[in-house]
């Protein structure tokens, strides 16, 4: 029993440190709490939905439900969500920013971008599940007493292989650098003659992409509907502090944490209330050390 | 038809006031203090659920159900809400203003789940009825009720619109101000922001939980879908457009986009054919959204926004 919450937790605490890396990088690049962000993962499952409606899901590759369209649809959503997260941002937040907006009065635009943003999904798409594939998977017993299905390995997988990729970015290139240098400190970047304007859309085009792939992957198990970011928001934000914004081992620690901790607590507690636990978790660690786990003490 | 139409008017101004009720605990909050508050449904919510589970005619089914006074709910609901605001204030005040929006949207969203779960307190999705509505016996029809109600939550509102207009001017309105537009400064000068932060959130709380108390015993019954997460958003439109740091503006907010709202979803119901009631419900959503970024980036003031106040001492 506990053994699967484990595994289940780490699948969903992998989707939700996806997220949660956009999340991390605005709270500490931008300084505010982009609520916005929960509907680039529905968007982000949309897009990828509209591409498979095209290409099809593809013919199963081995034990998988879906063939090498799925993952060009990932692909596809990936780009254009990206491309979507800076547009947000060049129609709203950045005039905010240029008029020297309260960081606050960003919040409450984030939130009335997310309600046109969640919204145009079910005019567009409606309010019913979707499905990308209908495929029937078979679960194989990978250790006594925990089920897994292959498309779950797979999505595990790659997540592990993005955050990798996120890291080498980050630690070695310059724009990677010149992230990390904004997420210290923005007045020192800025001195140091980082441009900000380019930091900014890097972090968002990440961001947005990061938060399709997660969205794809919550579609994939099994359903979409337009509120599987929006249900998602509260994980985001616990895993993006949890381990400290900014951070990139920060947002995956936070998030598996996130994820560990809601599947285990379902073992004492009803289902219903699983969408509390990030939020009870938020609050611990905000009385406790409300910088993060791994952040220094400023 | 006339009759028909005044009625609904009264019902209509009944919902308006007491969400500018809310709006005026919001500006306490947002407007004077500065606090961004992303919970609002949810202190709604436990000023409503405090009132219908203590006043609701008993019922073997249900835990609560106590068949209490009115007036004992509707003071019940005001402390309830306060305690709530006070813990979440006491973890988050201290932290930076979006820790506040971050930790006051999770307390929203855990009341929900609690008023849809936890069947045997608040009737699960079913909610709770037979609220008792106060002089029921008296006014017997729904018009004269109505009407009694609406001179009601007048007179409620106007209390606490000159109770808050009374204190915002007081010595510890002004140290509120002072703490929005310069921290450092009032701290510098003795004021313990902290102190000031949670009591104007707490303040500002209780209003929110003396509405919802006032709105179950309008409507005799509750249930979770009267305080869907939109509401918060709703309100926020509310204090941006009528003018967050206004009280008139507040309350004028909240007749603004009530009437936008109740003007949209009319006209939505007559275009849009029910088989897709979904697409047409977002449309009202999608609008009020609109209006929330376009007067951030349009007219941040609102419609009549905050009064410069300039010492009679300047200058001299």
């Amino acid at each position: 029993m506990i053994a699967q919450a484990l595994f289940d937790g780490i699948l969903t605490g992998a989707i939700i440190a996806l997220g949660a890396i956009g999340v991390s990088f605005t709270l500490q690049i931008m300084r505010f709490a982009n609520f916005a962000h929960s509907e680039l993962l529905t968007w982000g499952a949309y897009l990828a939905l509209v591409f498979v409606a095209f290409a099809g899901p593809g013919t199963p590759t081995g034990p998988l439900s879906f063939g090498w369209q799925l993952v060009a649809a990932a692909g596809f959503a990936a780009v254009l969500t990206g491309l979507l997260a800076w547009a947000v941002d060049a129609v709203v937040f950045r005039r905010l920013r240029k008029g020297g907006a309260h960081p606050l009065t960003m919040v409450f635009a984030a939130f009335g971008a997310a309600l046109v943003l969640r919204h145009v999904v079910v005019l567009i798409w409606g309010h019913e599940s979707r499905y990308y594939t209908r495929e029937l998977q078979m679960a194989y017993e990978i250790v006594p007493g925990v089920r897994v299905l292959p498309d779950q390995i797979f999505i595990l997988a790659l997540a592990v292989l993005v955050v990798i990729a996120l890291h080498l970015f980050l630690t070695y290139s310059r724009t990677g650098m010149a992230m990390r240098a904004m997420a210290e400190s923005p007045p020192l970047a800025q001195i140091c003659g980082i441009e900000v304007d380019a930091v900014i859309r890097t972090t968002w085009i990440l961001g947005g992409a990061l938060a399709a792939l997660a969205g794809v992957f919550t579609g994939l198990t099994p359903q979409l509907h337009p509120e599987i970011g929006f249900n998602l928001l509260l994980a985001l934000f616990a895993a993006a502090i949890l381990g400290g914004t900014g951070s990139l081992p920060g947002a995956v620690v936070g998030g598996l944490l996130v994820g560990i901790a809601e599947n285990v607590s379902l073992l004492w507690i009803s289902p219903g209330y699983k969408q509390a636990m990030p939020f009870l978790l938020l609050l611990a660690v905000l009385l406790v050390r409300p910088q993060g786990i791994f952040a220094e003490k400023k | 038809m006339t009759i028909g139409i005044f009625s609904y008017l009264v019902f209509f101004l009944c919902i308006v006031l007491v969400l500018g009720l809310i709006t005026l605990g919001l500006n306490l909050q947002w407007g004077f203090t500065g606090l961004f508050n992303a919970g609002i449904a949810g202190f709604y919510a436990i000023g409503a659920y405090t009132h219908a589970i203590l006043t609701a005619a008993p019922n073997p089914l249900y835990l609560g159900n106590l068949g209490l006074p009115w007036i004992v709910g509707v003071l019940a609901a005001m402390a309830a809400t306060a305690l709530a605001a006070w813990l979440i204030g006491l973890v988050t005040i201290r932290l930076r203003g979006d820790y506040l929006a971050i930790a006051s949207f999770g307390i929203a969203v855990s009341i929900q789940l609690v008023t849809l779960n936890w069947e045997a307190l608040t009737g699960g999705s079913q909610g709770l009825t037979r609220i008792p509505k106060p002089l029921s016996s008296v006014f017997d029809t729904p018009l004269a009720y109505n009407l009694w109600y609406l001179a009601l939550m007048v007179t409620v509102v106007a209390l606490a619109y000159f109770a808050l207009e009374r204190i915002l001017r007081s010595p510890w309105g002004r140290v509120l101000r002072a703490i929005r537009e310069d921290e450092q400064a009032a701290v510098a000068l003795g004021k313990s922001a902290l102190r000031f932060r949670l009591e104007a959130f707490v303040l500002g709380a209780m209003l929110m939980g003396l509405a919802g108390a006032l709105y179950v015993s309008f409507i005799g019954f509750v249930s979770p879908f009267d305080f869907l997460p939109i509401l918060t958003f709703q309100v926020w439109a509310m204090l941006i457009v009528g003018g967050s740091g206004n009280n008139r503006g507040a309350l004028l907010g909240a007749l603004v986009v009530w009437s936008i709202w109740a003007a949209s979803g009319a006209l939505v119901s007559k275009l849009v054919p029910p088989s897709h009631a979904a697409q047409g419900a977002a449309i009202q959503v999608i609008l009020i959204g609109l209006v929330l970024v376009l007067m951030l980036l349009l007219r941040p003031r609102g419609l009549i926004g905050e009064r410069a106040v300039v010492s009679r001492h300047a200058g001299d």
